[in-house]
């Protein structure tokens, strides 16, 4: 059995959910190599995966590795053609590359996998679908099975202070797989305050139907002493800034309370709040997903419910 | 320059998802609908259209049951020229690989510099259709778009990953997916959905698209399903039908029982 996790990376920080994975499958008994793609890698740094389970660290370091999936996945492929399982934590460039190696190699791909095995001769992998309603358990035709798991699926804490070999790979990309630059990055304002921090959260969506009504959202966050949180897609709208957005490119936040106003609940969303203790969803929407896993679901429009709420406990 | 839209069919979000038991396939039985993240990828190349780029044409390209002819209508009346569905029998039980290579057979043969995708099928919740087919196609490629600029030939995306937004250019032609707060859909008029019916649709199978069968269907899927389980058993959650906010008292009951407030 070979195993390879790609371990995604930002400005020297491991991405938690490539470490989380990295855990996982050294915690299935095997030894699982470490793939890490940049450019001036710092080996010291690397073999600092040691910690979290993997015996060896492939280092890609070159100019083109710089962020974006393609090149990434010319460095990883001839890697992982000689592997039975290629992992991937969740993450925008995870997916992008291990969709794209899973193409390029014609292997199999799992998305949002929440378990797995690595057993000589037979790879499973195991994601929630529908909605969450079923269990789906897949295994792979044939090598190497491409997995790539969900957000926040597996704890990333240090399993030990060991230290991996590490070893430097050739790096060859192809002309289109560098076509694409980047040309410019905005980082996430970190000023103002951390959702994560919070007991209380009212959090919004689209369906409170414009930036104008956040004030109404405002005053039912401060009504229950909380904060306010927000979707991507009101993040991507430029409705409201990045650092209150919670979700797989957002914040994990598991508050006491969390009040989910206009949110239809997409995956993407429900694995940064999932864990919160008590959910309250509010949706015109009938069908929205988030009704399969809130506490307490209000079918009706959260513009209507918000202000009769927040008047409604300030005459407690 | 010409603009390749995909488009899938998936059931309508008021019909009940549920896995055939016979086939472990999702049981497509019910009402069905063109995938809302695909809308917002037909919406966006009407907009670069209407920005005054030279756009020829904009061609919606479907793999689905021949039942997809009905939401590839709606396509053509919110603005696609055309429409290519690819339909076999050979390709039903198709995996993300698999999908990818026939849609990526599909794509080579309409001459399209921008290909769009939508940011997920709302059935399957499959992310990473766009960077399966542009590696199939050797093009660039960014997903999750959340802004989308085309200036001589290069396409210029912002995109949101877990540390910020980073800012893309790649030359065309290329591959996008678009978040779904690029844009906000419009409706397509009476006359539009009049006009979708005049409108040329392909219908194409395996052969005619150049697929080589040993890799598509139900015997060429790499990911097999093994079985199918309940998910951890979970507490059914309390539901109010709320008229102008009469909801309220009860919300405040609920969350003082569970000590909250």
């Amino acid at each position: 059995m070979t195993a390879i996790v790609f371990v995604d990376h930002d400005e020297g920080a491991f991405n938690p959910n490539s470490l989380g994975v990295l855990v996982m499958a050294a915690s299935l008994g095997g030894e699982v190599t470490a793939f890490v793609a940049g450019s001036g890698i710092d080996d010291a740094w690397a073999a600092g995966l040691g910690a979290y389970g993997a015996s060896r660290v492939l280092v890609a370091d070159d100019a083109a590795l710089s962020g974006l999936p393609q090149p990434a996945v010319d460095a990883l492929e001839p890697h992982a053609k000689e592997a039975d399982a290629v992992l991937f934590g969740a993450g925008v460039v995870s997916a992008d590359i291990a969709a794209g190696l899973a193409a390029r190699l014609g292997a199999g791909i799992n998305c949002e996998t929440t378990d797995f095995t690595l057993d000589a001769g037979s790879v499973t992998a195991t994601r929630p679908a529908l909605g969450d309603t079923i269990l789906v358990e897949s295994s792979f035709a044939s090598g190497p099975a491409v997995i790539l798991c969900r957000a926040n699926a597996f704890a990333a804490d240090p399993t030990g202070s060991g230290s991996a070999e590490v070893q430097r790979v050739d790096v060859t990309v192809q002309d289109w797989s560098t076509a694409a630059k980047l040309a410019g990055r905005e980082q996430a304002e970190s000023a103002g305050v951390d959702i994560t921090e919070a007991d209380v959260l009212v959090a919004f969506g689209r369906g409170i139907g414009g930036p104008e009504n956040i004030p109404v959202i405002e005053e039912l966050a401060k009504a229950l002493h909380g904060e306010v949180a927000a979707t991507r897609a009101v993040v991507d709208a430029g409705w409201t800034p990045y650092s209150m957005q919670v979700g797989q490119t957002g914040k994990t936040v598991s508050p006491k309370l969390y009040v989910a106003c206009g949110i239809s609940g997409a995956i993407q969303h429900k694995v940064g709040m999932v864990n919160s203790g008590v959910i309250v969803a509010i949706n015109k929407d009938a069908n929205a997903p988030i009704f399969e896993f809130a506490d307490l679901g209000i079918v009706g429009d959260a513009l209507a419910v918000v202000p009769k709420l927040t008047e409604a406990l300030g005459s407690r | 320059m010409n603009i390749a839209v995909c488009v899938k069919e998936v059931p309508s979000a008021a019909s009940a998802k549920r896995l055939d038991a016979s086939t472990n396939r999702l049981d497509r039985s019910g009402d069905s609908e063109l995938n809302p993240f695909d809308v917002h990828g037909l919406e966006e190349a009407i907009r670069i259209r209407e920005s005054g780029q030279q756009v020829d044409e904009i061609v919606a390209v479907c793999m689905g049951r021949e039942a997809a002819q009905r939401p590839l209508q709606k396509a053509l009346a919110l603005g696609a020229d055309r429409a290519v569905l690819l339909t076999d029998p050979e390709l039903a039980g198709s995996d993300i690989s698999g999908t990818a290579y026939a849609l990526a057979a599909v794509l080579e043969k309409q001459n399209a510099e921008l290909v769009i995708l939508g940011q997920q099928a709302a059935d399957a919740d499959c992310y990473v259709m766009a960077a399966a087919v542009a590696d199939h196609l050797r093009r660039p490629l960014v997903t999750q778009v959340a802004e989308l600029s085309i200036e001589g030939g290069t396409i210029r995306a912002k995109r949101q990953t877990e540390h910020g937004y980073d800012v893309i250019e790649a030359p065309l032609p290329a591959v996008v997916s678009v978040s779904d707060a690029i844009n906000t859909p419009r409706l397509p008029s009476i006359k539009a959905i009049m006009g979708a019916k005049k409108k040329p649709t392909d219908q194409v199978s395996a052969a005619d698209a150049g697929i080589d069968t040993s890799r598509v269907g139900e015997s060429g899927a790499r990911n097999v399903v093994k079985q199918v389980l309940p998910p951890a058993a979970k507490q059914e959650g309390k539901r109010i039908e709320d008229s102008g906010g009469d909801s309220a008292p009860a919300i405040v009951e609920f969350l003082a029982e569970r000590g909250v407030i």
